[in-house]
C-alpha cells in the first residue's frame, strides 16, 4: 500500500526489519508486530503512561509516537531493561514493598522511575510524586511507589 | 510415649502462625515487574478476528435502518452483523432477583435491536481481520436514526412525563421503604434536627487495563475456552453456557492477569457477550479489547445519588433517629445478572449504621434514565451512605457546638454491644468502633491538629479536619444474591495437592486482580501444610481446573477463599502425616510437618523429609501397607452461613487546605484504622486500603461522568476526566485493630473496599470543616474548584 513504510530500528538491542503502516502507533507495533506486549495501551491518547518506552533513551508515549518516527532509532521496552538488569533494582523495590496490584501500569511506571533514578540525585517524596504524576495507577494508593522509588534514590524509604 | 501424654495439639496455624500476619511479597508480581504477565490483549491466536462495534451517537433513538453495503467491502472484513444476527447466537436476558422485590428491567439483547437507549450502545458489529480494519470498515457502517427524547435527569424520570420502556408501566426499576416504626415521634421530640440533601456525581472504576475477551469456539466439540478479564469466571461460564446454548462443562473461562476490575469487571457486557457469540457464529476466535473511549461509554458508571437525610439527636448529643430518601439512576437497563437495586438497596442498609440510634426511617427510589448503565462498582452503596450519614452527624455536631470526634464518641455502637441488631435489620458479630476511634484520634494527633487548625485561621488559613466512621459488608454468605436466584456462588473451595518432590500446588475459585490473593493463599497454604513459601505454587481464574467459586467482589477472597485454602491446607497436614507414619511406623499423633520436613511432635526432630512423603506415595505406595491409600490431594469449601456478611468497622480522616481564591483543595494528609479481622499480609492490606482510599478521593474531588441535558457523555476520556495522580495524593497512614470473626478459623473479614467506602465521607467534612469559617459549604460531588468557588459566591 502506498501509505507502508520500510522501517529498520534497533529494539532491546536486535536490528529489526518491517515494513509498517504509516499511521500504526509503536506500542501497536511492539506488541503487534514484535509481540513485545510489556508496553500496555491504556488510553491511547497520551495520558496514563502504560504504553511508556524508550527511544534513543529518552522515556515517550508509545500511543503518541508513530511506528515510522522511530525509524534508525533505538527502542528499549521493559522486557529489554529487565533482561539487561538496568531496572532490577527498582524491580526488586517495587517488589519487596507490594509497589504494584494488578500491574498494567507497572513497566510503565518503572520507565519513568528509572529516569528519576538514571539523573543520580536525591528526591524528596514531593519531587517523586511530581516526577511520576504522568504514570497513573488505579489500584495502588502510590504511597508504595513512592516508597520504593525513594528507596532506590535515597538508599532509604 | 504413649498417645495419652501427648499435648493437646490443633494442627496448623493455631499453633504455627507460619507466614500468617507476615508481610510477604507477593511471589506473583514478579512477572508483571518484567512486563511477562498475561492480560487477554497480550494472547496470541491462530486465525483471530477482530470485533469493533458501531455504537449509538445518541442517547435514545429508533434505528430506521441499518446498511452495511459499503462496510462488508471493506478490506479485512470477516462479517458486518446487527442485533438480530447476533440474537440468533445468543438469547437475551433481564437483570431482575427475586429477594430485591418489586424489580423490573425489560430484556436486553448483545446488540441493541430496533433501539438505543444510551450513547454508546452498541447496534451493529464489524469482524475484521485487524482491529484497525475493523475500525476502518465500522466508520463505513451507515445508520438511519430516528431521534427519540431522551429521559436524562432523574427527577424528571421519577416524575415519569416520558417512560423509557413503555411496557414497563413507568421509569421506576425498584423500589423500597424501610421503617422502624417512632421515626416521628422521635424527630417531635428531638432537640435538634438537621437536614441536608448530598449529590454524589456518577463515575466510573477506569479500569487501566480495558474490558477485554478472547472467545475462542470449537465447533468439532461445541466447545466454548473464553479467555476473559474478569472477576468471576464462574459465573460467566454459567452465563456463556446458558445464553449460548453450549453445554456448562463445555464452557471454560480463563482469568488470567487482570489489568484492575473494583467491581467493573463482574458484570455481564452485551458487547462481550457478543464477541462469545461471534465466535460460535464465525468458527474461529474472535477478541474485543474496549478503547479508553468505550470503556467510558459502557464500562458500568455509579453512584449517581440524590439523597435528602434528616437527624434528630438531644442536647446531649444523642442521636435518636435518622430518615432518608434517596433517588438514584441506573441507566436504561438494570444490569445483568447483580442487578442495578443493590447500590440503593446497600445505601438504605448502611446508612447510620456506625451509630446506636434504634429508630431509622428510608424511603429508595431507582429509575431508568437514558444515560450509561450503572451497576456494582468497589465498596457498593458504602460511599453514598458514609458520606451523608457523615456529613449529617457533623452538621448535628456544629449545631450542637459540639467537637466532631466527641459527637460519634457518644454515639458510636459500643464494643461491648455485640451481637447487634442495626434498626434497617443486618446484625453485626463483633465490631471495634471505639477502638478504632480512640486509635484514629492518637495516630493523627487529633488535639494538636486542632490546636494548629485555629492557630492558622487567625491567619486566614483554611485547614479542616473530617472523619468518617463506617461499617462495610465483607464475606457475604448466599444472602447477598444466591436467595434472589442469581447462580452466584457465595461458596468458594480450594484444592490443594502435594506433589512428589514436596511442593504444594493450590487450586482455588477467588481470582486475582493484583490484590495479592495469590499471595496470601500461598501463605495461609504454606503455614497450614507446614512448608516453606517458595514451595507453594497457586493457580487461580480458570474453570477448567479450579473448584466452583464464586470468584472476587464484595470483599470476599482472603475471608472466603482464604477459609478454603486453610481447611484444605489442614486436611492435606493430615493426610501427608498418614502417609509419614505408615513410613515411620509411628503413630500420626506422635508427628507434625515444619520448614518441608515431618518432625516429631514434642522434640522437633526431623523425621523425614516432606519429598520423601511425596516420592514414596507417588512413585513406591508398594512399600506402604496394602490397606493403605496416600490421599495428597484434599478439597475444602467454605460458606460464611451464620451472619448474611461479616461486617467491619473502620474509620478515616482527611486533612485539607483550601485556597478560597482558586477553590482548589489541598490533601494534606489522610489516616485509616481498620477492623478486618486476622491480618494476614499486612504491607497487601495496607496498600489495598490507600488504592481505596485514593479511589474514594478520586470520587470526592475530581471524578464525574459528566451529561449534557441531550444524554451525551461530554467527558468520556481520560484526559477531560481526571482520575488521582500521585502529585497530588497525600501519604496515608493505615493501622488495625484486629477482630477476627468467630465463623472462621482463619478469623479474615474483607478489606479491599474500605478505602472506597470512607474515603469521600472525609474528605467532604474535612472541605466544610475548613470552609465553616466563611460560613460556606458543600454537598455536592465531586467538590470541584468551580463547586467550591461558588460555596464561596466567588463565582456566580
Amino acid at each position: 500500500m502506498e501509505h507502508d513504510f520500510d522501517i529498520t530500528l534497533t529494539v532491546n538491542g536486535v536490528r529489526v526489519q518491517r515494513r509498517v503502516e504509516a499511521r500504526q502507533h509503536l506500542v501497536d507495533f511492539l506488541r503487534e508486530d514484535l509481540g513485545l506486549t510489556g508496553a500496555h495501551a491504556g488510553c491511547e491518547h497520551g495520558v496514563c503512561g502504560a504504553c511508556t518506552v524508550r527511544v534513543d533513551g529518552e522515556i515517550v508515549r508509545g500511543c503518541l509516537m508513530l511506528a515510522v518516527q522511530a525509524n534508525g532509532r533505538r527502542v528499549d521496552t521493559i522486557e529489554g531493561l529487565s533482561d539487561s538488569g538496568e531496572l532490577a533494582a527498582l524491580q526488586k523495590a517495587f517488589h519487596e514493598r507490594n509497589a504494584l496490584q494488578c500491574g498494567f501500569c507497572t513497566p510503565g511506571m518503572l520507565l519513568a522511575a528509572q529516569e528519576l533514578v538514571r539523573a543520580g540525585k536525591k528526591r524528596s517524596r514531593e519531587e517523586i510524586r511530581a516526577h511520576i504524576s504522568g504514570n497513573y495507577c488505579r489500584c495502588t494508593g502510590y504511597h508504595a511507589i513512592v516508597d520504593a522509588i525513594e528507596q532506590v534514590l535515597n538508599g532509604q524509604g | 510415649m504413649g498417645k495419652a501424654e501427648l499435648p493437646l495439639h490443633a494442627p496448623g496455624t493455631q499453633t504455627d502462625k507460619g507466614y500468617i500476619g507476615q508481610s510477604v511479597p507477593r511471589p506473583n508480581a514478579q512477572r508483571l515487574l518484567q512486563g511477562r504477565g498475561a492480560f487477554v490483549d497480550d494472547l496470541r491466536f491462530p486465525r483471530l478476528a477482530h470485533a469493533v462495534f458501531v455504537r449509538s451517537p445518541h442517547a435514545h433513538a429508533r434505528i430506521r435502518k441499518l446498511d452495511f453495503a459499503k462496510a462488508r467491502e471493506a478490506r479485512g472484513v470477516v462479517a458486518v452483523l446487527d442485533g438480530r444476527a447476533v440474537a440468533e447466537y445468543c438469547t437475551p436476558w433481564v437483570g431482575v432477583l427475586g429477594h430485591l422485590k418489586g424489580i423490573k428491567s425489560p430484556p436486553q439483547h448483545a446488540i441493541a435491536i430496533e433501539r438505543a437507549c444510551w450513547q454508546g450502545e452498541a447496534v451493529a458489529v464489524v469482524v475484521a481481520e485487524s482491529r484497525s480494519q475493523g475500525e476502518d470498515a465500522a466508520a463505513l457502517v451507515e445508520v438511519d436514526w430516528e431521534e427519540l427524547p431522551a429521559v436524562v435527569d432523574m427527577e424528571r424520570s421519577l416524575a415519569g412525563e416520558r417512560v423509557i420502556h413503555p411496557e414497563l408501566g413507568d421509569n421506576v426499576c425498584f423500589k423500597r421503604e424501610h421503617d422502624t416504626g417512632g421515626v416521628d415521634e422521635a424527630f417531635a421530640r428531638a432537640d435538634v434536627v438537621v437536614e441536608e440533601t448530598f449529590h454524589f456525581g456518577r463515575h466510573t472504576g477506569v479500569c487501566l487495563e480495558g474490558r477485554s475477551i478472547l472467545a475462542d469456539y470449537n465447533a468439532a466439540e461445541h466447545s466454548l475456552t473464553v479467555y476473559h478479564s474478569t472477576q468471576a469466571p464462574h459465573m460467566m461460564q454459567d452465563i456463556f453456557s446458558r445464553h449460548l446454548g453450549i453445554p456448562e462443562g463445555s464452557v471454560r473461562v480463563i482469568a488470567k492477569d487482570v489489568g484492575g476490575s473494583y467491581g467493573i469487571k463482574v458484570h455481564v457486557y452485551p458487547d462481550e457477550m457478543a464477541t462469545a457469540a461471534l465466535s460460535v457464529m464465525l468458527r474461529r476466535p474472535v477478541k474485543f479489547v474496549a478503547d479508553r473511549l468505550e470503556s467510558f461509554l459502557t464500562d458500568i458508571h455509579a453512584r449517581e445519588h440524590r439523597v435528602k437525610v434528616r437527624l434528630a439527636c438531644t442536647k446531649a448529643g444523642e442521636i435518636l433517629a435518622f430518615d432518608l430518601d434517596d433517588l438514584t439512576a441506573i441507566g436504561p437497563y438494570s444490569v445483568y445478572p447483580r442487578t442495578s437495586g443493590i447500590e440503593g438497596n446497600q445505601v438504605v442498609n448502611l446508612t447510620g449504621g456506625p451509630y446506636r440510634h434504634q429508630k431509622y426511617r428510608a424511603k429508595m427510589h431507582v429509575v431508568f434514565t437514558n444515560k450509561n448503565v450503572t451497576c456494582q462498582y468497589r465498596a457498593v452503596g458504602h460511599p453514598i451512605a458514609v458520606a451523608l450519614t457523615e456529613g449529617i452527624v457533623d452538621l448535628a455536631a456544629e449545631k450542637l457546638g459540639m467537637d466532631p470526634a466527641e459527637f460519634r464518641r457518644r454515639n458510636l455502637i459500643p464494643d461491648d454491644a455485640y451481637p447487634y441488631t442495626f434498626p434497617s435489620g443486618i446484625k453485626f458479630e463483633k465490631l471495634s468502633h471505639q477502638q478504632t476511634l480512640e486509635k484514629l484520634l492518637a495516630l493523627m494527633d487529633y488535639r494538636k491538629l486542632r490546636a494548629q487548625q485555629a492557630d492558622l485561621r487567625k491567619k486566614n488559613v483554611l485547614r479542616g479536619i473530617g472523619l468518617a466512621a463506617m461499617i462495610e459488608v465483607t464475606n457475604p454468605s448466599p444472602a447477598f444474591y444466591g436467595v434472589g436466584g442469581a447462580r452466584i456462588s457465595a461458596q468458594d473451595g480450594a484444592t490443594l495437592r502435594l506433589e512428589p518432590t514436596g511442593m504444594v500446588t493450590v487450586l482455588c475459585g477467588v481470582t486475582e486482580q493484583g490484590q495479592g490473593t495469590e499471595g496470601i493463599f500461598a501463605q495461609i497454604a504454606a503455614s497450614a501444610v507446614g512448608v516453606t513459601m517458595d514451595k507453594v505454587r497457586v493457580i487461580t481464574g480458570d474453570t477448567g481446573v479450579t473448584p466452583y467459586g464464586g470468584g472476587t467482589w464484595a470483599s470476599r477472597g482472603a475471608g472466603i477463599g482464604g477459609e478454603a485454602v486453610l481447611l484444605a491446607g489442614r486436611a492435606l497436614r493430615a493426610n501427608a502425616l498418614d502417609v509419614a507414619a505408615a513410613v515411620l511406623k509411628m503413630d500420626k499423633h506422635e508427628l507434625d510437618i515444619a520448614g518441608n520436613q515431618v518432625i516429631h511432635r514434642l522434640t522437633r526432630e526431623p523425621k523425614l523429609p516432606l519429598a520423601e512423603v511425596g516420592r514414596i506415595a507417588h512413585f513406591r505406595p508398594d512399600t506402604l501397607p496394602a490397606d493403605f491409600q496416600a490421599e495428597l490431594t484434599v478439597t475444602r469449601h467454605y460458606t460464611p452461613r451464620q451472619y448474611g456478611f461479616t461486617f467491619t468497622n473502620g474509620i478515616q480522616a482527611s486533612h485539607v487546605e483550601i485556597d478560597p481564591d482558586t477553590g482548589f483543595v489541598k490533601l494534606l494528609g489522610h489516616w485509616c484504622v481498620e477492623d478486618s479481622g486476622t491480618v494476614i499480609n499486612p504491607m497487601l492490606v495496607d496498600e489495598q486500603l490507600r488504592g481505596g482510599v485514593v479511589q474514594g478521593i478520586g470520587a470526592a474531588l475530581f471524578e464525574e461522568c459528566v451529561y449534557s441535558p441531550e444524554g451525551q457523555l461530554l467527558n468520556g476520556n481520560l484526559a477531560d476526566y481526571l482520575v488521582p495522580m500521585a502529585g497530588e495524593m497525600p501519604d496515608i497512614v493505615c493501622a488495625h485493630v484486629e477482630t477476627p470473626t468467630r465463623q472462621s478459623q482463619l478469623g479474615a473479614k474483607g478489606v479491599g473496599e474500605a478505602g472506597t467506602a470512607g474515603a469521600p465521607g472525609a474528605v467532604m467534612n474535612a472541605i466544610n470543616d475548613a470552609l465553616a469559617p466563611l460560613g460556606a459549604r458543600v454537598t455536592a460531588m465531586p467538590f470541584t474548584p468551580e463547586r467550591i468557588l461558588k460555596a464561596l459566591k466567588k463565582v456566580p
